[in-house]
């Protein structure tokens, strides 16, 4: 029987374990002001975090995660270089399937260094191949940087590659805007008809709403002046198409992207990233050559990475979740540091989840 | 022990409701005084009437404290996120129709599709510093359909009435709503996105797949579904 004892003794041995290598135990509360997770997930974060309130505080979540608590702690008054572990429950709504826990315990270990970001990478992931050996896991790993790269550097208009930035998160939505932007695909009759109006504005409709008369004519301007930019071209479309479905052991990922990089010079700093990440695992002995990556890897439910992704998974057990995730999330802390901002990474393990797996081992 | 079938418990759709079953020869009737919910059931053994709010049927049916019960499948679907393993499709009644939809004002002229309610909702959110706010009481049925379709930036404020009026009155942007003629809408200067249909209802008969069933509920059921099936 795995019980609740025997997973909180695991997450301790697991906690220890980061302890002895330099990580400072952190608490954060369970309650979290609904507000700010709401205004960095949007409305998706509903789905998956238990909301109450009460008249005073208003909305609260029950933490639904340990990383936005643990870089705002250190956002106000954190020491640099810092590296952290936590234990703790966190709690997941669950509204399609009911065989999943909404409620389970997380050991977490979160770097916050600005020295040697490839070091610090491969420092957590080589510590989490160390707790889950034996387990026979199979890691999946990718960096969202080097499709970030790819797209800021496209050959389009400004707004474009912000919208393609804003749906990097969204495969099918992202695959939509990209063959539109690329005249791909028709232009709805309604679009074509509104760009074709001398005044789209008459009509004689009341305006109510915030969303007023100049916000519309704003958008329709860029709605003009998107209708008139160049297509992305065949070969930034080939390029991009290349690089999504790269899926090798490591060192041939970055020689096919070395490759791919001829017609998206704009990922070669990136791929610099990645090639130093490949050197500094080799050196903390992981077996980099036997090591898969996915150029797509991430993009559905990694939301707040924004370079190295990884993720361990039960191969003989489809049905569970992954044992373990992490990743880099820069962009985090700026957001959540008020113009401050420091390189960071880490994840999560699940004890709960490496007991019946090293069970079923045995 | 009997047979409990739920009604709404008041308006057009008991009304309707009683008139589907008296044509096929079951008299449903509200009993004692007008304010009373009490009704009984005539022409079939071993069935009883419950009345109570539409919106709360399918919770009952989940909990199987109903056999049966009369609501549209817009709250069935939006309250039960396992519905189909909970409740079963008996019939569909034919009325209460109604299409759960996506509207916005009428004067946005660069609005038409779901993908522009996005990208609106982008500049809008850059513009006002808060994300686009849709009112419903749909929340889990609208939420999925746009995560669905790659809506962000938007947030769902609750709305348990004159949905409609929000717009005007600024504590939303656009909402998702049931409407049957659209008449409402237009008179709210609202128009419905041209993807933007979540769902189409009806007032349709549900069997709860949980509820305890003795020898002669099951009797009874058998007989109910027969005669309904004729």
């Amino acid at each position: 029987m795995i019980t609740r004892a025997r997973i909180l003794e695991q997450a301790a041995q697991l906690r220890a374990r980061f302890e002895a290598v330099g990580a400072q135990v952190v608490e954060t509360p369970i309650l979290q002001p609904a507000e700010t997770l709401l205004d960095l997930y949007g409305e998706d974060i509903r789905a998956r975090a238990y909301v109450t309130s009460d008249a005073l505080r208003g909305e609260q979540m029950l933490r639904p995660d340990f990383t936005v608590p643990v870089v705002q702690k250190h956002m106000e008054h954190g020491a640099e270089p810092a590296r952290y572990t936590y234990a703790g429950e966190v709690f997941r709504r669950q509204e399609h399937d009911p065989d999943r826990a909404n409620e389970y315990i997380q050991v977490g270990y979160e770097v916050f260094d600005r020295t040697n970001p490839a070091a610090a990478d491969a420092e957590v992931f080589a510590l989490f191949a160390e707790a889950l050996e034996g387990l026979e896991l199979r890691a999946a790993t990718g960096d969202i940087g080097i499709l970030m790269a790819a797209v800021q550097g496209l050959k389009t208009t400004a707004p474009r590659k912000a919208a393609l930035m804003r749906h990097l998160w969204r495969p099918r939505r992202f695959r939509a805007l990209l063959d539109r932007y690329a005249g791909r695909t028709p232009v709805p009759p309604a679009r074509a008809a509104l760009l074709a109006a001398d005044d789209p504005l008459q009509g004689g409709v009341p305006e109510i709403g915030k969303r007023d008369r100049a916000e519309v004519e704003e958008r329709i301007a860029i709605l003009r002046a998107d209708a008139a930019a160049a297509p992305i071209s065949d070969n930034e479309m080939a390029g991009l198409e290349a690089l999504l479905s790269v899926r090798e052991t490591m060192p041939f990922a970055l020689e096919h992207l070395r490759d791919i990089s001829v017609d998206l010079p704009q990922i070669v700093p990136a791929l610099d990233r990645l090639e130093a990440r490949i050197a500094a695992l080799r050196a903390r002995g992981v077996d980099v050559d036997r090591l898969d990556f996915e150029a797509s890897y991430g993009r559905t439910s990694m939301e707040y990475y924004d370079g190295f992704v990884f993720g361990f998974y039960a191969e003989r057990r489809p049905d569970l979740p992954p044992i373990a995730t992490g990743g880099r999330y820069d962009a985090l802390t700026r957001q959540l540091g008020h113009g401050a901002e420091i390189p960071a990474v880490g994840g999560v393990l699940r004890p709960g989840l490496m007991l019946l797996l090293s069970e079923a081992v045995t | 022990m009997s047979l409990k079938l739920g009604v709404p418990s008041k308006g057009r759709l008991m009304d309707k409701t009683f008139a589907w079953f008296e044509k096929r020869g079951i008299t449903l009737s509200r009993t004692g005084s007008d304010r009373e919910y009490a009704g009984r059931v005539d022409g079939i053994d071993g069935v009883s009437l419950v009345l109570l709010s539409a919106g709360e049927i399918p919770r009952e049916l989940a909990a199987g404290r109903l056999h049966l019960g009369v609501t549209g499948t817009d709250l069935v679907l939006e309250k039960l996120p396992l519905w189909e393993q909970q409740v079963e499709e008996i019939a569909q009644l034919g009325f209460g129709q109604a299409d759960l939809i996506i509207a916005v004002p009428a004067c946005w002229a660069d609005v038409d599709t779901l993908d522009d309610l996005d990208a609106a909702a982008a500049g809008f959110r850059a513009r006002h510093g808060h994300r686009l706010r849709i009112a419903t009481k749909y929340h889990r049925l609208v939420r999925d359909f746009l995560t669905d379709a790659g809506v962000a930036d938007y947030t769902l404020v609750d709305s348990q009435g004159a949905t409609e009026g929000t717009v005007k009155n600024e504590t939303a942007e656009a909402i998702a709503d049931i409407t049957s003629t659209g008449e409402t809408l237009r008179a709210n200067h609202l128009k419905i996105l041209s993807d933007g249909l979540i769902l189409r209802s009806q007032a349709t008969l549900w069997r709860s797949r949980v509820a305890p069933l003795n020898p002669g509920d099951r009797q009874a059921l058998e007989l109910l579904l027969d005669r309904l099936a004729r």
